[in-house]
């Protein structure tokens, strides 16, 4: 009877969430989680200030790591030479599942990389984002700068089980990774100047204000470079299906969301670090990764990406980028 | 000598502009502003000649909003995006230059000097929260992430919300909520109203209205 009774409540509270999300103008349609998913609720900067079981002078490395995540543009000309901040594609303080929440780093890594051919650690993993999404040079292993923004994804992370990697919500992948065979520049074009420009300006540069940046820029010197895993179609899309325009996730269909990945990933930005001197042949080097992009194949009559053009930065490769092995 | 031939190539770059774009001219604006659309109330009565609006009233404040936002605002009460039974009779017979031209006399109002705090510690602290970080477990990002730094505004599509009226702001988050405002490019603000507290919009609203304005053009 009693169990019953539960049922009934657990049934009829499901229901008028759904009347709730169905009577909104706007609704927040994000996916589902798949059955057997592990679903974090990542601790938030009010849990930090309230759990008096952290160490103050711990407290204070992880709102060090929390500022500079948010306002990663305190480290420009230094550490960072383009328009982005972590946040800029970690959505919602790095919190949110399905915007690329950053504390499964901290649980599922020391593990082995693709993207380099190594066992990375979660320095080495915030390096990428350094080095390719903006476009810069990684704050030096084991310095403050990143202790700090290690110790935020760590107290992200609270509770998650370490070693799980059945996540939901985690990277930008849900749209899968078949680019749609009616994918087509004029389509992308079309689907941004109706739901991006107001926002990210019809040249994709974004906007400042006051000399911050408000919008971020989508390609231009700006804007993430050919090494950053935006450049991916179908992370760009996912991105987009779950988290643009803002406020209003999953608003455009999966289609639109393709379309215009394809379209902002069709224009130029600054050179992969990667880079040999030659687009076509630096595709091909780091193919597992730019089967994904357009970089080194031929768009409106040229070759994404053969250029020496760095953006603001001025060298190609960060030194501490590096291989690793164990032989 | 010098100075006139300054004065004349200015007059020869705003014919000029005005070719390409129309201008609002804000002395012509200030009659507008004194006399009205010739068939209800004059801006000035519930704005002022200063456009500092008044709080008491939910009268918003116009002085150092961006022009084209304003002009923009008056238009679509005019096409029914905004809804007002108060503001569409009293602009209804404006001709877009008169638009133009009162929106250029506002906006080069002197910014009020910000107004008293309303409200506890505690709201107002919730208000600047929601201001600056959002409240993203109930999808609702930060003002400033569209409003600009400090919320002074950005361009002419997000209007400085920082020292507009309290009461005017929690109206307006009222308005979206109920689609008697909808008139947000790509509906960017509506999902935003329609999800805060009658708590939260208290809290941002109390905050807001306590800040200190800077004028668009950031000449003030």
């Amino acid at each position: 009877m009693k169990h019953n009774f539960m049922l009934l409540t657990v049934v009829s509270a499901v229901m008028s969430t759904q009347v709730v999300a169905s009577d909104a103008k706007v609704p927040v349609n994000l996916p589902e989680s798949k059955p057997g998913q592990y679903v974090h609720q990542a601790p938030t900067i009010d849990d930090l200030m309230a759990d008096e079981s952290v160490h103050p002078e711990l407290r204070k490395v992880i709102l060090k790591g929390y500022d500079l995540f948010m306002n990663t543009q305190q480290l420009r000309g230094e550490y960072v030479f383009n328009d982005m901040s972590c946040k800029t594609c970690h959505m919602g303080e790095g919190r949110m599942n399905w915007s690329g929440p950053v504390w499964p780093a901290a649980t599922t890594l020391p593990d082995y990389r693709g993207k380099n051919k190594h066992v990375n650690s979660l320095e080495e993993r915030i390096a990428g984002c350094f080095a390719y999404s903006m476009n810069g040079q990684p704050p030096a292993y084991g310095s403050d700068d990143m202790l700090a923004l290690t110790a935020y994804h760590q107290w992200l992370a609270k509770s998650a089980p370490v070693y799980e990697k059945n996540i939901s919500g985690r990277g930008f992948s849900h749209l899968g990774k078949q680019i749609p065979d009616d994918i087509s520049y004029a389509k992308g074009e079309a689907v941004y100047a109706a739901n991006c420009a107001i926002c990210h300006g019809n040249d994709g540069a974004g906007q400042k204000k006051d000399g911050k940046v408000v919008f971020p820029p989508l390609w231009g010197d700006g804007a993430y470079n050919w090494g950053a895993g935006l450049t991916r179609v179908f992370t760009a899309a996912s991105f987009i299906k779950n988290n643009m325009p803002l406020s209003k996730p999953g608003s455009l269909s999966d289609n639109d969301a393709w379309q215009v990945a394809w379209y902002i990933n069709s224009q130029e930005r600054p050179q992969d670090p990667r880079y040999t001197g030659d687009a076509r042949a630096t595709r091909e080097q780091f193919i597992d990764f730019h089967k994904h992009t357009r970089y080194g194949t031929d768009v409106n009559g040229k070759v994404l990406g053969q250029h020496d053009n760095t953006g603001e930065k001025p060298f190609l490769k960060p030194s501490n980028l590096k291989p690793r092995t164990f032989e | 000598m010098l100075q006139r031939n300054g004065r004349l190539t200015l007059v020869g770059a705003l014919l000029f502009s005005s070719a390409l774009q129309a201008q609002g001219v804000a002395a012509d604006g200030r009659q507008v502003v004194m006399q009205g659309d010739g068939s209800g109330a004059p801006c000035m009565a519930c704005h002022g000649m200063d456009g500092a609006g008044n709080n008491a009233a939910s009268f918003p404040r116009l002085a150092g909003l961006d022009a084209d936002y304003i002009a923009k605002q008056m238009r679509d009460y005019n096409a029914g995006t905004r809804i007002s039974a108060i503001m569409q009779p009293n602009v209804d017979n404006l001709s877009e230059q008169q638009i133009l031209d009162v929106a250029a006399y506002y906006a080069e109002q002197a910014v009020p000097a910000a107004q008293a705090a309303t409200g506890n510690e505690e709201l107002l602290a919730l208000g600047e929260k929601l201001a600056n970080r959002g409240d993203w477990d109930q999808y609702i990002p930060a003002c400033e992430s569209c409003h600009g730094p400090d919320n002074q505004g950005v361009g002419s599509t997000f209007p400085g919300i920082a020292g507009q009226h309290g009461n005017y702001i929690r109206q307006q988050l009222h308005a979206w909520r109920s689609g008697a405002r909808h008139n947000d490019p790509n509906q960017l603000m509506t999902g935003v109203a329609e999800r805060l507290t009658e708590q939260q919009i208290e809290a941002v609203a109390a905050y807001l209205g306590s800040r200190q304005a800077v004028a668009a053009e950031g000449e003030q």
